[in-house]
């Protein structure tokens, strides 16, 4: 696969790509920090009307107008929603539902208004739908490096700010920042992200690209520049792998590729990150009740014994069986294992006896008296 | 602060010079509106330098809304404020806020260090990055709170005390002249409540001035020298002994209390205290 990489048309598309993943990973931690990740979808609609008045002014499918476009459609639909939900009793999600139909409507009678038109270059603008990562051209690499370089320069100055209004508004506004302007800032720059992906990833699925690295991201990390910097080369390795794997198999759209390598991304993480992750949580619920239920028995032992003035008190298993309900020889082998308890010889009639062990039985002393059931000595 | 100016943040002509520079807190007529309802009306509130002041009131009194309005977090319909004689946008470094701990997504990816530093951001200037002098200001302030050995834990992974404590540590960063809380007593452990009232008892015998948004009408009197009882108006404001009184209480918290205690004179106001505290 890597061979592809010699190929003049593949390396454009993996710098594009490259470029897409730096700036979807970069925004998008913010987006999705700050609870706006349908942001993302309503404003990569939006870049749809955007995409077509941009072919009409600049009469061709020219990148660089194209994304100014598409940026300039976007950036109103955000300013538009966050007006209205500051403004109106209208709530985010019907201002970003509101705002998504609207333009998505909008955007589609402009593109079937140009489809009509006979003109020979409108050729292929219904590919700014799911993206065409193939019809990249070199200069289009300009275009989208220069808005990354854009989004990377104003995170890199603005970081304390959008920081402390992602985490605080209400402080950062106490402190004098210009909280109103920061956080339109920070949601127009989602729009830069969706630009970016114009090409490669296509307005439906763009959402994606935003959400899936910052979420993946956020589960590994403890700090917000780790989240950034892991979101980003989250975005870059599903962005390059996307377009080898479509690159090497005949007519397999790019856009959608990435958008599967970054959901799987997303899969691992949420299930196998340490501390966040699902598996890691069941794990340790698993551990919690097996150190409970060890915990318990060594207590229910300790008591049998003291009833029986022996602290080396054999019990039978099937006793202690009939106490919990359940059968006990996986705790009791457990407690084995850790030297707390051992087997006792019995009566060839009866069944297996079991003793605690003297870190037993002080063990259950200590788990006694931190439960207050014993006082200290 | 130009871009604030620029945006028209609490500019309030009235303050051009020095007024009341006596006072910690000047608000003469405040009234603030949501969707055309007054939260607050021809409010007028003095509260002088170095005093520990509660601002109580029932549920929808406006509480918050005064001191967000005093932070410029909400634009007031008519009226003006000055903190020691000056407009708030020109004193912000003088001011410390603590906004309530549901006000912050803890999830959000940063250590308990990271946020103290945060009230030294006002201190920095646009593009300076907090470095070693606000990691050792910050480790002061954790050091002062009892939460030094939890400096680099994920603010996640924090009980609520710890949170508020947090808060209050950032606060104590800001090196400020005028404290405002807003409900740090809340839903914290006794401990933290202990501490939080220690600290803020230290600020004010150090000559600062605390003003602290309080729902626990019992402990009133034995935390605070000065009140502030609110109900959209303000009902009655002064030393703490002569204005916690049954009769002020009642006249705020209205119908919301009964008083059990058929009222034998200087008792009065603790039975109304017991019942409007939830």
């Amino acid at each position: 696969m890597l061979e592809l990489l010699g190929n003049f048309t593949v390396q454009t598309v993996v710098i594009g790509a490259v470029f897409l993943g730096i700036a979807s990973g970069l925004l998008g931690c913010f987006a999705v920090l700050r609870q706006q990740s349908l942001m993302g979808d309503t404003l990569a609609h939006a870049a749809l009307p955007g995409v077509c008045i941009g072919f009409l002014i600049a009469g061709s499918r020219h990148l660089g107008w194209i994304m100014a476009g598409a940026l300039g459609t976007a950036v109103v639909a955000a300013l538009f929603v966050q007006m209205v939900t500051r403004h109106s009793r209208i709530k985010t999600d019907a201002g970003l539902g509101i705002a998504l139909s609207v333009s998505f409507a909008l955007g589609v009678v402009l593109l079937t208004y140009i489809q009509g038109q006979s003109n020979a270059s409108q050729g292929g603008l219904d590919s700014f739908l799911f993206g065409q990562a193939a019809a990249t051209q070199r200069e289009d690499l300009w275009f989208m490096g220069g808005v990354t370089l854009v989004a990377l320069v104003l995170v890199m100055l603005c970081w304390k700010q959008f920081k402390l209004v992602t985490f605080d508004p209400l402080f950062a506004g106490s402190i004098g920042l210009p909280v109103v302007v920061l956080e339109s800032v920070l949601t127009s720059m989602i729009a830069l992200a969706v630009v970016v992906g114009l090409q490669m990833v296509g307005v439906v699925l763009m959402t994606a690209m935003v959400i899936a690295p910052a979420v993946a991201a956020r589960q590994w990390v403890k700090q917000l520049h780790h989240m950034v910097i892991l979101a980003v080369v989250f975005g870059i390795i599903s962005g390059v792998i996307g377009v080898l794997i479509s690159a090497s198999v005949r007519h397999l759209a790019t856009g959608p590729v990435v958008v599967l390598v970054i959901s799987a991304i997303v899969a691992v993480s949420i299930l196998l990150s340490p501390g966040r992750g699902v598996l890691w949580s069941w794990i340790h619920r698993q551990r919690e009740r097996r150190t409970i239920g060890q915990r318990q028995m060594l207590t229910t032992m300790y008591k049998l014994a003291a009833h029986h003035d022996d602290p080396y008190y054999p019990v039978e298993r099937s006793m202690l069986d009939s106490f919990y309900g359940v059968r006990t020889d996986a705790i009791l082998k457990r407690l084995h294992n850790q030297g707390h308890v051992a087997p006792a010889s019995h009566m060839p009639t009866e069944g297996i006896h079991w003793t605690l062990t003297d870190t037993g039985y002080s063990e259950a002393v200590r788990i006694l008296q931190s439960i207050g059931a014993e006082p200290s000595p | 602060m130009s871009i604030r100016k620029l945006l028209g943040k609490n500019d309030t002509a009235q303050c051009h010079r020095l007024h009341e520079p006596d006072q910690a807190l000047h608000i003469e007529d405040l009234t603030v509106a949501y969707e055309g309802k007054p939260v607050l009306w021809d409010i007028d509130i003095n509260i002088p330098p170095g005093v520990m002041a509660a601002i109580i009131g029932p549920n929808g009194a406006g509480k918050s809304t005064l001191i967000k309005a005093v932070l410029g977090l909400v634009r007031p319909t008519a009226g003006h404020i000055c903190i020691h004689g000056h407009p708030p946008a020109e004193s912000l470094r003088r001011i410390a806020y603590v906004p309530q701990r549901s006000a912050v997504d803890w999830d959000f990816p940063t250590t308990v260090l990271d946020v103290v530093m945060m009230g030294r951001y006002a201190h920095l200037g646009w593009f300076r990055w907090p470095g070693r002098r606000e990691r050792r200001h910050a480790m002061e302030a954790l050091e002062s709170v009892g939460m030094a050995e939890l400096s680099h834990r994920q603010i996640s992974q924090l009980s609520g005390g710890q949170q508020q404590r947090v808060f209050l540590a950032r606060a104590m960063v800001q090196d400020a002249d005028v404290y405002f809380l807003d409900e740090p007593m809340a839903g914290v452990d006794a401990t933290t409540e202990k501490t939080v009232v220690r600290l803020l008892q230290e600020l004010r015998d150090a000559g600062k001035t605390v003003i602290v948004v309080h729902h626990d009408l019992q402990t009133v009197r034995d935390y605070f020298d000065w009140l502030v009882i609110l109900n959209v108006r303000v009902v009655a404001q002064g030393r703490v002994p002569e204005v916690y009184t049954g009769e002020n209480l009642r006249r705020a918290y209205g119908g919301r209390i009964a008083l059990i205690d058929s009222g034998t004179g200087e008792d009065s106001s603790g039975a109304v205290a017991r019942e409007a505290s939830r």
